[in-house]
């Protein structure tokens, strides 16, 4: 199944697949007139210190740990995808003590939230990668 | 071997589940039954607390989809287990009927410990907290008012307190400790809690114990006296570990390997019955929370179907919150200390030999789980930029070779 991939080395810390990734679920089409003056909470995240970044979203592990804890049946697999219910979910952030990647976090409507390699916004290739300048982020199969 | 093999679950709950997703994914054909004395679909336990206050209604209970039990060819039964004949490899049920098995999982559970307090028998009204019907039959008993007396400040009793609240003229919790949450925060994080719930209305009478009950009155030690309408006992549980007495090693809990085998042949347990190693002390224990019992139980199920399975990475681990005040912690609290306390954040990361050994984190826990996992996978400390991490939680404190084999290798 496809992927989403970091290459560090081409990152540029210039955080536009956060907003590309805040982006994808406002159904505007004008990002900065959308998030203009928002503060955003994406699902992936730039981590960056002392010359260093790279981006980080959900692995969508075979063995999500995440899945396997959730209390109440919210997080699924879905064809390989690690699938939030935001209905079913209640906030008990057993999924963020789990996640080894960090990458699952609090939302600000209450549920959980996560990279859905952008199955239910975008469709087809995620936002984050469509979005970076520098073919930091890439989307394919490496087994 | 052409017979289909015939594998038998007793218990509905979360190890249940798990070793019937276990079982099915490793054989699509056995013959496969659940054993349950609750007359429910698989519901989520720990959402009892949130049916109390609303948050979660009817179908919102469900573990699992409604069609769950078609989709993985179960068959259901819903009565009690109240034998396990070893030798004849089945389990006698309370209607009287037998199932075969040839291979076994427990996954009964825990219940209610009820200290032996005198004068329990002339309480009108009082509840353990841990099963659906208790919740439902709790709702009944407050008839929208009354003060509530929850014996235990733990998380079962907390949980019940918080979903009752505005449901209840006066809620109490009483406790023999001196904090709340004894089992996983110290002093200083049970302190922040505990006023979280203050703050709402909920009231405490720590270090206290009960003498005896006179009807709706309870005597404590120091001769105070508490009435209340309802009470609600949630002092502890204990593994129901019975129906495998004489049959397999038994401790506190029925002790299991990481196959999650008991020491009987062919008859496995999971969940909050079993007792198992903590990979973060490497003691023995029980450590009765849901991802634990899922885990365990999913491993049983791959393991009786013929599947090779481990799960050897079991710690205690919570995350539990209050009215808005997230809660999430790890390991067990022994070693040098980092910490910070701040208004909003208390934190705290326990570490010895170049280990983790446990973390508390209250009102900011994002990325918890990046501490999580160096206790799980007993990361040596020198090989990560460990001043780093406990500033901040990430994938930066690893090597970059480490990053590139966890974010660009295949899937794991």
């Amino acid at each position: 199944m496809k992927r989403v991939y970091v290459r560090e080395e081409w990152c540029l810390g210039c955080h536009l697949c956060e907003y590309y990734c805040a982006f994808a679920g406002t159904n505007e089409t004008d990002m900065a007139r959308a998030l203009k003056g928002c503060k955003i909470n994406p699902n992936i995240r730039i981590e960056e210190n002392d010359g260093v970044s790279f981006a980080v979203s959900c692995r969508h592990c075979l063995e999500p740990l995440c899945v396997k804890g959730c209390i109440t049946g919210a997080l699924t697999v879905s064809g390989g995808v690690v699938t939030i219910d935001g209905d079913r979910c209640v906030s008990c952030y057993t999924c963020i003590l789990s996640c080894p990647y960090g990458a699952v976090s609090p939302s600000d409507g209450g549920a959980v939230q996560k990279c859905e390699l952008c199955v239910k916004t975008a469709g087809g290739t995620p936002a984050c990668v469509k979005g970076c300048p520098n073919g930091a982020i890439v989307f394919e199969e490496r087994g | 071997m052409n017979r289909m093999r015939q594998y038998v679950i007793i218990g509905n709950s979360a190890a249940g589940i798990g070793a019937a997703e276990g079982i099915r994914r490793t054989d699509p054909r056995g013959s496969l039954t659940v054993i349950t004395d609750e007359p429910h679909h698989t519901y989520s336990r720990p959402l009892i607390s949130y049916l109390l206050s609303g948050k979660v209604t009817g179908d919102g209970m469900k573990y699992r989809p409604g069609s769950f039990y078609a989709d993985h060819n179960i068959r259901l039964i819903h009565a009690a287990a109240m034998e396990i004949d070893a030798a004849g490899r089945q389990v006698l049920l309370s209607d009287g009927r037998r199932v075969p098995y040839d291979k076994l999982l427990l996954a009964a559970g825990s219940s209610a410990f009820v200290p032996p307090f005198e004068g329990l028998d002339t309480v009108r009204k009082s509840s353990a907290f841990i099963r659906l019907d208790d919740a439902r039959r709790l709702e009944g008993m407050l008839d929208g008012n009354g003060r509530v007396l929850i014996a235990g400040a733990g998380l079962i009793g907390l949980k019940c307190a918080e979903g009752l609240c505005g449901r209840a003229s006066r809620i109490t919790v009483l406790d023999l400790a001196p904090q709340i949450l004894s089992s996983i925060l110290d002093g200083g994080g049970a302190a922040r809690v505990q006023s979280r719930l203050e703050s709402r209305g909920i009231e405490f009478r720590l270090a206290a114990s009960i003498r005896r009950f006179e009807g709706d009155t309870a005597v404590l030690e120091d001769r105070e006296t508490l009435d209340f309408d309802v009470l609600v006992l949630a002092v502890g549980v204990r593994p129901n570990t019975a129906l495998l007495k004489g049959i397999a090693e038994i401790d506190r809990g029925i002790v299991i390997n990481a196959r999650s085998e008991t020491s009987a042949p062919d008859i496995y347990a999971a969940g909050d019955c079993a007792q198992t190693t903590d990979a973060s002390s490497g003691q023995s224990r029980v450590m009765a929370l849901l991802p634990n019992a899922y885990m365990q139980g999913e491993c049983a199920g791959i393991n009786m179907a013929g599947g090779e399975a481990a799960f050897d990475r079991a710690i205690p681990m919570n995350a539990i919150g209050f009215f808005g005040l997230p809660v999430i912690t790890a390991g067990h609290y022994t070693g040098e200390v980092y910490e910070k306390n701040t208004e909003g954040v208390y934190k705290r990361l326990f570490y010895s030999d170049n280990r983790l050994n446990g973390y508390i984190l209250i009102g900011q826990v994002e990325k918890a789980g990046i501490y999580t996992s160096l206790i799980r996978e007993r990361t040596p400390l020198d090989t990560i930029d460990f001043a780093l991490v406990c500033e901040k939680p990430g994938l930066m404190a690893f090597t970059r070779e480490v990053r590139q084999a966890r974010l660009g290798g295949g899937a794991v």
